[in-house]
């Protein structure tokens, strides 16, 4: 009668074990980023990236500024877009080079997505690289891209509460530029609303105003630019900036 | 689309873009990777459940990440297996009083206790594979 399955047999007991990993998640692309950075940094470039809602002006300002920057900068883009090439041929009327890198589905754009774009670049003749982000609040905030500044458009028609809706962009973020100023009054913008905003969700965040089509504020964006690229070490906004592994 | 499913019963994921399901299935792909990767190194061991812990500032919807983890996970070995998110709160460091302080709203970055502003963010961008539940 009795079977091997006596009393006496010790039971195994499956006991699920906990291990510590601790992995950043997006350690990949954190690792990617920051050979990204480095390659910058030797060749002397400095990479501004854009994020914004779609339609807040981002090819448009990037559109001007390539040409106000052309006659005394060596200048370069990339453009990040779900479908189409539409924005690199704005861009490319401003004769830098610009290349597209169309993300099929994805909301955002990857480190990885910018090491292949500039596969085979020499990047050291370039004073200044600009990423324009897929349009998107949401999604590009996770990733660093390498760059030395990042920059979150907000048009005046988008609504003063936007920082508040999106905290996590504009935590990201350097510094805020408010676009289509030449709109500003009659899209009834609140401007200290908007500050207020701003400084809630990231305090002590650089705010330029800038009218890409009347060329308000051009002339201030562009000197902030170039004060910059003098000293790159001198990252406006304080702590924060887009996502970055530790340096341990 | 047969993903969509997982996130019709999450009525954030309708009022936004497909942008979002994207990014989260991502996210969720990465995890997964980095389990296995971790299994793998300790022997092809067989994962239970990955605890995560995830900041508000990640840029990661907590909802719509739990929804893409059972598809990013279909088909591979993490299959069958839970994630456990771990919410880790935004903690400031406040210059006025010299100490770390815990924020109620992520629209307000102010000390909680002495309202000086301030954007030195000390936890609240986590996201991180923080321990594998395995079993042996």
């Amino acid at each position: 009668m009795s079977s091997e399955s006596d009393v006496s047999r010790p039971v195994a007991v499956l006991v699920p074990r906990l291990v510590e990993v601790r992995q950043n998640v997006l350690k990949h692309n954190d690792v990617v980023a920051r050979a990204l950075r480095e390659r910058f940094r030797q060749g002397g470039v400095f990479v501004v990236s854009l994020v914004s809602s779609p339609g807040s002006g981002k090819t448009t300002l990037l559109e001007k500024t390539l040409i106000l920057l052309r006659p005394r900068y060596r200048v370069a883009a990339l453009v990040g877009d779900l479908a189409t090439e539409n924005d690199a041929l704005r861009l490319a009327r401003s004769q830098a080079p610009v290349k597209q890198i169309t993300t099929g589905t994805l909301c955002h754009l990857e480190a990885a997505m910018i090491e292949n774009a500039i596969q085979g670049w020499d990047v050291g003749p370039l004073d200044f690289l600009f990423i324009e982000n897929v349009g998107n609040l949401v999604c590009p905030s996770s990733y660093d891209l390498g760059e030395n500044l990042r920059l979150v458009l907000i048009s005046v028609t988008e609504g003063e509460d936007k920082p508040l809706k999106y905290p996590t962009i504009f935590n990201s973020a350097d510094v805020a530029v408010i676009t289509k100023m030449d709109l500003a009054t009659a899209a009834e913008f609140d401007s200290t609303a908007a500050d207020r905003n701003i400084q809630a969700v990231r305090p002590g965040m650089r705010i330029l105003r800038v009218s890409a089509k009347t060329n308000e504020g051009m002339s201030e964006w562009l000197q902030f630019l170039a004060s910059l690229r003098d000293s790159p070490q001198a990252r406006p906004g304080g702590s924060g900036g887009p996502p970055r592994e530790a340096d341990s | 689309m047969t993903l969509d499913f997982l996130f019709f019963s999450s009525s954030f994921i309708i009022h936004h873009s497909s942008f979002l399901r994207m990014h989260e299935l991502s996210i969720a792909l990465s995890i997964v990777e980095l389990a296995q990767e971790e299994a793998e190194r300790r022997g092809g061991v067989r994962v239970d459940a990955v605890h995560l812990r995830l900041g508000p500032l990640a840029g990661v919807v907590k909802e719509a990440l739990l929804g893409s983890y059972e598809m990013a996970s279909a088909g591979t070995t993490m299959a069958g297996s839970r994630l456990i998110i771990e919410d880790v709160p935004i903690v400031v460091y406040c210059p006025q009083c010299q100490a770390q302080r815990l924020l109620s709203s992520v629209q307000r970055f102010c000390c909680p206790e002495c309202d000086t502003p301030t954007g030195e963010v000390v936890h609240g961008k986590e996201l991180e594979v923080f321990a594998l539940e395995i079993e042996e």
